[in-house]
């Protein structure tokens, strides 16, 4: 069976994908994905050459043709999206639903889809990735996240690969769900900030929620040792096991500039010292 | 004016920015936007004095009048309804609300009953009114209560949006209809890459911006030489200091100890209404 974990966080910016990146590297032969489809960033260290492009149409958007509109307001009146105002259609509030199409006596409107997105499956030096590229504000970003972990599953199968990394998006909404949906374990990158603390708190209800297990790194965990200590504890009390404390290190935003995992960057580091014990902590309870 | 602050990566400072910017000026609305994880009340501290539940409205078939014809899941675009030979399951999560379901049904066997999906809170600290929506944990939709807390805006005030992360619709949501955004970034490769995605949207959207740049002096300089080129304007740098950090990692603005920064901060509100 192929196992999946998923780094979350939560806050955005608490260092999740320079972490997956490391992880990439430690873990040797896993399957990599970027989960966070509309602002992804492990490419940017894992520098994959795309193997095959696939197009995702998700997006659907109604388009009024006024030659053939006889102005009855039948759809304005509908729309419980306030997507048409006299008789203009918004496409960015428009969620597809169909209404006006169906209400429209002389059918003026139709549905339209459009290519919301792209999916990509690539090589790397550290193993297969799976990604993808949501187009600029589109909806729809769960069910690209679902189209890029049904690619992975089935690269971790035909490669034999035991193990799947999620690069999971912040948040706890709609991405993350189907980020976390499934999955062995969910890995939580915390900062010791009021924010990280609050928002690692709605994390752990999200993968609780889920009945998915729960580990807790702390990055930058020499920031503030006060909150540090406070996450510990409220983890401890809890239930759910720290696996690292990572201190903060210049290194990490080096490497991101150089385009490279933490771990290669600069291996000898006391930062890679602690991935390395951080991932051999996780192994043991996926 | 309504100004949002905005930044495709997480974790930039977009908060920062948006509370420490409410702080500086005078007769302001707060709205936080990022429903999924709200952070600027932890900054603000505001004495909240109203907190509302926020509800949609999902779909309710009536198993006497239902036939199971199954016209309803036919038209429903987002799969919420699920018409078997004797049963019809309804996913409540998926549900946008549309309507539609019971719009197309024969039988009128289609009411509606509403389920809650977050709250609203409205507050005050310092002279700043704040309302901040918090979505239920396990929810997946947050466009509905993002919605719900910018129908909370008074326009008589400068109204200041700080947005969700990511450039999908959740973004888009917080920026529409909005006078100008302010777009939060850092100086570093993750931050050049998902600043471009953001300016994309906003140019789509027609929504006019300029840059702050937080943590100025780690990474490269390649954000800057992305705005000169695109003629986007750098409305302020904020360098990298320990201290700032640690004052956000306590839950403190930092304009309430560096009180010189508020005059910085009513800068950019002169350089955006030139």
């Amino acid at each position: 069976m192929v196992k999946q974990i998923t780094v979350l966080s939560g806050k955005g910016g608490t260092g999740k994908t320079s972490l997956t990146a490391s992880l990439a590297v430690l873990a040797q032969k896993a399957v990599l994905t970027d989960c966070d489809v509309d602002a992804p960033d492990l490419h940017l260290l894992l520098k994959p050459e795309v193997v095959e492009t696939q197009e995702f149409k998700a997006s659907r958007v109604a388009v009024m043709d006024e030659g053939t509109c006889v102005q009855c307001g039948k759809c304005e009146e509908h729309c419980r999206f306030g997507a048409i105002e006299k008789l203009v259609i918004d496409p960015v509030l428009c969620e597809g639903c169909g209404v006006c199409v169906y209400i429209c006596p002389v059918a003026a409107v139709d549905i339209e889809e459009r290519i919301s997105g792209y999916a990509f499956i690539s090589k790397t030096k550290y193993g297969s990735m799976s990604h993808a590229r949501l187009n600029p504000g589109e909806e729809n970003s769960g069910k690209l996240v679902t189209l890029v972990r049904q690619n992975a599953k089935k690269i971790a199968e035909t490669e034999n690969c035991e193990l799947i990394i999620n690069d999971g998006p912040p948040g706890i909404g709609c991405p993350v769900i189907a980020s976390v949906g499934g999955v062995d374990m969910g890995l939580i990158v915390v900062e010791p900030t009021l924010s990280g603390i609050h928002d690692m708190e709605r994390a752990l209800g999200l993968l609780n929620h889920f009945k998915i297990p729960a580990l807790v790194c702390v990055n930058k965990y020499d920031l503030n040792e006060e909150n540090t200590d406070k996450i510990v504890e409220f983890c401890g009390s809890n239930g759910v096991e720290v696996v690292g404390k990572i201190p903060f290190d210049q290194i990490v935003t080096e490497a991101m500039v150089a385009g490279k995992p933490v771990v290669e960057y600069s291996p000898k580091s006391r930062i890679s010292t602690d991935i390395i014990e951080l991932w051999k902590r996780t192994l043991e309870n996926v | 004016m309504i100004i949002t602050v905005a930044s495709g990566k997480g974790g930039t400072g977009k908060t920062t920015v948006a509370v420490n910017m409410a702080l500086s000026l005078e007769n302001v609305q707060l709205l936080d936007c990022d429903v999924e994880e709200p952070n600027s009340h932890i900054l603000l501290q505001p004495k909240i004095y109203e907190t509302k539940p926020v509800y949609t409205k999902i779909p309710v078939i009536s198993e006497e009048l239902c036939d199971y014809c199954g016209k309803c899941s036919k038209f429903c675009a987002y799969n919420a309804l699920f018409v078997a030979p004797k049963t019809v399951m309804v996913f409540p999560e998926l549900c946008h609300n549309c309507g539609g379901c019971a719009l197309v049904c024969p039988k009128n066997a289609i009411t509606e009953k509403e389920r809650q999906i977050g709250v609203i809170n409205k507050g005050e600290a310092k002279g700043v009114e704040i309302v901040y929506g918090e979505l239920n944990v396990g929810e997946a939709m947050a466009v509905p209560l993002i919605r719900a807390v910018k129908n909370q805006m008074k326009k008589d005030k400068t109204v200041v949006i700080d947005a969700p992360p990511g450039t999908a619709c959740s973004l888009v949501a917080s920026v529409h209809k909005t006078d100008y955004c302010i777009l939060v970034t850092e100086p570093t490769p993750f931050g050049l890459h998902d600043l471009k995605i953001t300016v994309q949207v906003l140019k789509d959207l027609g929504v006019p911006m300029g840059v702050v740049i937080n943590r100025a002096g780690i990474g490269d300089r390649k954000v800057y030489e992305y705005c000169e080129k695109e003629n986007i304007p750098l409305l302020l740098e904020i360098q990298f200091s320990k201290k700032i950090a640690e004052l956000y990692s306590r839950g403190v603005p930092f304009v309430a100890e560096m009180p010189e920064w508020k005059e910085k901060f009513l800068e950019i509100l002169d350089k955006i209404e030139r």
